[in-house]
């Protein structure tokens, strides 16, 4: 098995069809020891069920706008796990309005909180799990969508955070690269999970890819999972500062 | 299946979903006012409902935001599987 004797955190599981679900599952099958964070009460129940499948009880809660609560995330994981192999960052946030309205009405509020939640989480939570990833070096995965660098109607704000997300991954590529810590982002495809029916003309979205994708059908989420597990294992170690597009091939059509 | 069938498959997502009794799942109960759904709540009833009728295509925003009440899930789906 692939990633025997390795163990990472996951960051993002919102229900089972979460896309850091499907991650979870792959590195579970590869044999892969696994913890969790949760964001809230809300959350816990179903992120609870989801590790105790996947063979893990390591939960923690963490609202990564809080500096304090990453910092005290990533002591507590120390306690249970002295090293982390891997830190999948599934974690994205904005106001339903400004997925809603045109883009030109996104307010400071709202252009401010989708990017500290859905952009800056990642820096933080690089910095704060560097410590635990020094000796043995790490990979860091998240996840982005071509709308950071193209239109795609009502993604709006979400898309520049993810513009932001992605030229992070780079900065922090190359910053790590040097404790042997490697950080790539993968841009998947459409896929119906909770955080995308937040978007206006999602389900629009979905219709259209698979007319243009040279593979003429949507990614299947277990496509992403298998990804992201390439990414956090060794198989991929001389990869970094990449976006690896999960796509069946969308983004390379002009027309 | 018939609209029987569809009521029963609706009440019995809803009971599971949002932690309510059977009795309380009637055709004129509200999810966020009566049910006592939150908004993400409300978008996971939408994904079980295309996924436990196998619908293929997905139930459109403008649609799904006018499934607030039982009776008009049960009716949406009565029309979208024909009978």
């Amino acid at each position: 098995m692939l990633m025997q004797g390795k163990q990472g955190l996951i960051c993002g599981v919102a229900n089972k069809r979460s896309i850091a679900h499907a991650i979870a599952k792959s590195l579970h099958r590869e044999g892969a020891k696994l913890a969790f964070t949760y964001q809230g009460e809300r959350l816990k129940k179903n992120v609870e069920e989801i590790a105790s499948e996947l063979g893990s009880s390591l939960l923690y809660n963490c609202d990564v706008s809080k500096d304090e609560d990453i910092k005290k995330l990533f002591e507590d994981v120390k306690k249970d796990m002295p090293y982390l192999d891997f830190l999948v960052h599934a974690i994205a946030f904005a106001n339903k309005e400004d997925l809603e309205k045109n883009f030109h009405t996104t307010t400071r509020d709202g252009f401010k909180l989708a990017h500290d939640i859905s952009a800056y989480s990642l820096i933080g939570m690089a910095r704060e799990a560097m410590p635990l990833m020094q000796e043995k070096g790490g990979a860091i995965v998240t996840l982005t969508y071509y709308g950071s660098e193209k239109v795609v109607p009502g993604y709006n704000v979400m898309g520049v955070a993810k513009a932001s997300l992605e030229a992070s991954v780079r900065y922090l590529a190359a910053d790590l690269g040097a404790s042997n810590i490697r950080v790539n982002a993968i841009s998947a495809g459409p896929i119906n999970t909770l955080a995308a029916r937040g978007i206006s003309g999602f389900t629009k979205i979905l219709e259209i890819t698979p007319q243009k994708a040279p593979l003429r059908r949507n990614v299947e989420v277990d496509e992403v999972g298998d990804a992201g597990l390439f990414m956090c294992s060794p198989w991929s170690r001389g990869i970094t500062g990449e976006v690896l597009y999960v796509d069946c091939g969308y983004n390379i059509v002009g027309m | 299946m018939n609209r029987e069938e569809i009521e029963k498959k609706v009440k019995e997502i809803i009971v599971k979903k949002l932690g309510v009794t059977e009795a309380e799942v009637t055709p004129a109960a509200s999810y966020v006012e009566d049910l006592g759904a939150d908004s993400l709540d409300q978008v996971e009833l939408v994904m079980e409902f295309e996924d436990s009728f196998s619908l293929g295509e997905k139930i459109p925003e403008e649609e799904a935001a006018k499934l607030t009440t039982v009776g008009s899930t049960i009716e949406y789906l009565v029309n979208k599987l024909g009978k």
